[in-house]
């Protein structure tokens, strides 16, 4: 290991440390919004639409990333879909997570109590009231550190963007090795790069789901 | 229909190559899984027990194979052991190696969890008939939780089928480098081709996955209707 070789590499890291957190905020976002809409069309057993985000939360779950990735970039276009790499990548991580999100999410609602809603109901609330003021409070809640683990899994799977060469940490360090064949330092960089975000998000997760086990609303 | 696009999987040997490259993937996916059972399952067990070195050290080596994201383990061990450890294997032992470790530090946590809900009782009485500890995790603690560790195994055999995506990434003839490699080959007659081909491996998946999930899901409610009886 050759300690002045990771230390020139370092403004290139921290370049592909910016790719990798903003492409994972992005992609986590989306795939939060996809999820909240998904298990409330779930919750709320919309007809029609229920089932077609069935279908979807099925696909999504049982694909590889990296499959549901390549179909969008390399397929898409064929279609007349014109997408760029790191556009794909984000829509590849909202698809993936979408499902992951809801479940997280349908999760939490599932926790409320039944003895809530029916109280709820006696004191003359309407289905909207009911959601708002009732169900979404304490499911969101709950479903926090589901949340929290789907955020994590999602930043490691943006490691598979490296496939249609974005340059983010991954792809970074693979070019390192592939050019100036600086194998040990470009990977000591790699792993230091995913450890700083990841290790104090499982940190806060291992105190999150310490904090879920005690907080459960008077029951 | 003079030239339809679905064509390009039953070209020449198409079709058999991809599925071919599948089962190299299901290959070293099924050697990883029983290897990683039988290791996880053991660690899930020493993780049980009262010492605080095999604990911290069994731990870490959880943590460290989940928190670096799996395509970055299998780039460490691909250029780490050639390059520093002189040991040199063949991209598909290594993916094996990578995925049973990966596997066996799940599953010794889904292990621990399981053998940590049985009720105390249970221990007491078996010690009580004068079962030493050995016996105690082969007549009492295991067989009981069993049923407990089962769907969360289940998924977990899911996500190593779905991993065995990436050994495209270290060059591993798997069905996905088959199908780039059609593609290619393809692609002056097959305008169409990366959506037939990704579109066919996507589907190839999610008939593999799916019946997984659903047996799992099934098993968790099972599982929730008995603890309420």
């Amino acid at each position: 290991m050759n300690w002045s070789i990771v230390q020139q590499g370092i403004p290139t890291y921290e370049k592909a440390f910016m790719i990798t957190l903003k492409l994972s905020f992005w992609g986590i976002l989306g795939a939060i919004i996809v999820g909240l809409i998904v298990s409330f069309v779930r919750y709320f057993k919309v007809p029609v639409l229920q089932r077609i985000l069935g279908a979807y939360v099925e696909l999504s779950r049982n694909t590889p990333l990296l499959i549901q990735l390549f179909f969008i970039y390399y397929a898409f276009p064929e279609l007349g879909f014109k997408i760029s790499a790191e556009a794909s990548g984000v829509s590849g991580l909202i698809f993936l997570g979408g499902s992951y999100m809801a479940a997280a999410f349908a999760g939490g609602l599932e926790g409320v109590p039944k003895i809530q809603v029916e109280s709820g109901r006696a004191i003359g609330l309407t289905d909207w009231q009911l959601a708002q003021y009732v169900v979404l409070p304490q499911g969101l809640s709950l479903s926090i550190p589901a949340i929290a683990a789907n955020v994590i899994f999602l930043i490691k799977e943006t490691s598979i963007f490296t496939v249609v060469a974005i340059p983010e940490l991954t792809n970074t360090a693979l070019d390192q090795i592939g050019m100036l064949y600086d194998t040990n330092e470009a990977l000591f960089s790699l792993v230091v790069g995913y450890a700083i975000i990841l290790i104090p998000l499982s940190i806060l997760l291992t105190w999150l789901e310490r904090r879920a086990r005690r907080g459960s609303f008077g029951n | 229909m003079a030239h339809s696009g679905i064509n390009i999987l039953f070209e020449g040997r198409n079709m058999v190559r991809l599925l071919g490259g599948l089962w190299i993937s299901a290959k070293i996916a099924i050697v990883a899984i029983v290897v990683g059972l039988i290791l996880g399952l053991i660690l899930g067990a020493l993780r049980t027990l009262h010492n605080p070195i095999l604990r911290v050290i069994l731990r870490l080596y959880l943590e460290f194979f989940r928190v670096i994201p799996t395509v970055v383990l299998l780039f460490l061990f691909y250029y780490i052991l050639p390059q520093n450890f002189n040991i040199n294997m063949g991209a598909e032992s290594m993916a094996m190696l990578v995925f049973a470790l990966w596997f066996a530090a799940e599953m010794s946590d889904i292990v621990r969890g399981g053998i940590i809900s049985v009720s105390p009782h249970q221990v007491d009485a078996g010690k009580a008939i004068g079962l030493n500890r050995l016996q105690l995790y082969y007549y009492v603690l295991i067989p009981q939780s069993i049923q407990l560790m089962i769907p969360a195994t289940i998924n977990l055999v899911s996500r190593i089928i779905k991993t065995t995506s990436l050994l495209l990434l270290i060059s591993v003839m798997d069905v996905i480098n088959i199908g780039q490699q059609i593609i290619e080959a393809n692609g002056q007659r097959y305008e169409n081709g990366a959506f037939w081909v990704y579109g066919f491996i996507f589907i190839l998946y999610f008939i593999l996955c799916y019946p997984l999930s659903l047996w799992a899901r099934h098993l968790e409610r099972k599982e929730v209707v008995t603890a309420n009886g």
